[in-house]
């Protein structure tokens, strides 16, 4: 389990967490969403060590990850796999290259059980036989499944993902999503999604915390997220008219 | 307010220099860390020697060859008289080649051409994630992204200058065989006369210290890029610019140090 023990971050003079303390559960979705700026990428990046927290701590499995160093945080770090917004694939690699990048560097597989582990990941993410091309030469949502796929490739305990969905067409975004949960029930992870995608939200999200302004605002499921009374949440959720039609025949 | 009249540098300026270089040597040693896995780093160092050495071979070639064949013509010009040895016209072309031309122009050169890839590279993985990427696998990114890029280059800027050099003495021999003002056989006499390796040592040194500085540089650069892709391209501008000044000073401080 992931606990965030009254995060706060800032950057100059600009506050952006004001204390977010929060559990992210293991085989859960956990989904932090919220309007742009209202720190959730912040969030996700303290949680995984992009960010230092301003005050506050992270805690990884009882292990207090802010206190560790770069090299103390390795074993922590071999653990997660992470999903970027812009899929952050290295452009000089082919799809196998990156997919075995992080095995190269950390495990003593013979090249054949890499390039095994490889096809099962791209199995896994419907993109068999994809290997040899490059990311230059692959559409936004196949890039996006490469990166799941190199981020499930050392079997991680933590999955983060960064804007699923971000620029994609809705049906890619939902198998995306599907993909994502399945992940999380095959391998146990603690996921984490940064989102403000609603179909993400009703779709995958076992654990929802709400941001607003740098606080967390309100928590619960997406079984409860519709019946609750909590203003900015809902002006958030229900913005558009098509979710304010879908809330009243709930 | 203070104001600092009559100073090179204002405060600001000061500690931003300071901010910088302080930025710079932490960046360095991290660079220079012991390596997750010795063979992954080692074929990097392998692919940036590729890109670095063959990839800047072709330039390094035609610059040189006319620099020495611009140097020859120069120096026969200014020195051809009946009371001169037309040897000398080899003498000072080789000296001149291999102290300054060879190593300073393509070291100038090549932060141009390497120092600006390396600087838009690192930048535009800085910009696209690609390094928050390795960092959250638990990578060193100085080290894997920047320490190969630096070894490559103080080992393969040395061969092109040395290559430079050659290239160079036989540009001034084409210049000499198409006029008349001095023979093949006095610029070959020349060219042989009174050699000393110190002035060899002093080229070698200055190339590897330039390789260093172009290299260091522009990873410098390009691995601390804000923003898009205007800003890779600033990075890559500035790198390329203080990797220029930082050659000509020390070339300047080599020169003085050495001979």
């Amino acid at each position: 389990m992931i606990e965030t023990i009254n995060i706060h971050k800032a950057f100059g003079e600009n506050k952006v967490l004001n204390g977010i303390s929060a559990q992210l559960k293991p085989g859960y979705n956990n989904l932090i969403i919220g309007g742009s700026g209202s720190g959730k990428t912040t969030l996700l990046k303290c949680i995984v060590g992009l960010h230092e927290p301003t005050e506050g701590e992270v805690i990884y499995n009882g292990e207090n990850f802010t206190q560790m160093n770069f090299v103390e945080r390795v074993p922590i770090r071999k653990q997660i796999g992470m999903l970027f917004q812009s899929s952050a694939l290295f452009d000089s690699m082919t799809v196998q290259d990156n997919i075995i990048f992080p095995l190269n560097l950390f495990t003593e597989m013979p090249r054949a059980e890499k390039i095994d582990r490889a096809n099962f990941c791209l199995e896994r993410v419907n993109l068999a036989g994809k290997n040899k091309l490059y990311p230059s030469e692959l559409s936004g949502g196949m890039k996006k499944r490469v990166g799941i796929a190199r981020a499930i490739s050392m079997q991680p305990k933590y999955l983060f993902v960064d804007e699923p969905n971000s620029g994609l067409d809705p049906k890619t975004s939902i198998l995306i999503d599907e993909l994502i949960a399945e992940i999380t029930q095959e391998y146990q992870t603690t996921t984490v999604v940064v989102t403000h995608d609603m179909n993400s939200v009703m779709g995958i999200g076992d654990h929802i915390i709400f941001l607003n302004d740098g606080l967390k605002w309100w928590e619960g499921s997406n079984k409860e997220i519709a019946h609750t009374n909590n203003k900015e949440l809902n002006e958030f959720v229900f913005a558009s008219k098509f979710m304010q039609a879908a809330r009243d025949k709930l | 307010m203070v104001t600092f009249k009559n100073r090179i540098f204002t405060r600001n300026q000061l500690l931003k220099m300071l901010y910088h270089l302080g930025r710079y040597i932490l960046l360095m040693r991290l660079s220079f860390k012991k390596p997750e896995k010795f063979s992954v780093y080692w074929a990097e160092v392998m692919r940036e020697m590729v890109s670095i050495g063959l990839g800047s071979l072709g330039i390094i070639a035609i610059i040189s060859v006319f620099i020495g064949a611009v140097a020859t013509i120069q120096t026969a010009f200014q020195l051809v008289s009946d009371i001169i040895p037309k040897t000398i016209v080899g003498t000072i072309t080789r000296d001149s080649t291999i102290l300054e031309f060879s190593p300073t122009i393509s070291a100038l050169v090549l932060a141009g051409r390497v120092g600006s890839s390396i600087a838009s590279q690192i930048g535009t993985m800085r910009v696209t994630e690609q390094i928050d990427a390795l960092e959250i696998m638990g990578v060193n990114a100085p080290g894997y992204l920047i320490s190969p890029k630096i070894i490559s280059g103080v080992i393969m800027i040395p061969m092109l200058t040395i290559i430079s050099i050659s290239l160079g003495l036989v540009g001034g021999y084409i210049a000499c065989a198409a006029s008349s003002e001095v023979s093949t056989a006095d610029y070959i006499s020349g060219l042989t006369d009174g050699f000393k390796v110190i002035i060899l040592q002093v080229s070698l040194v200055k190339s590897f210290f330039f390789g260093f500085i172009i290299t260091s540089i522009c990873a410098y650069q390009g691995f601390y890029t804000a923003g898009g892709a205007l800003e890779v391209g600033q990075a890559a501008t500035r790198g390329v610019v203080f990797s220029c000044i930082m050659i000509l000073f020390a070339d300047l401080v080599i020169s003085r140090l050495m001979l």
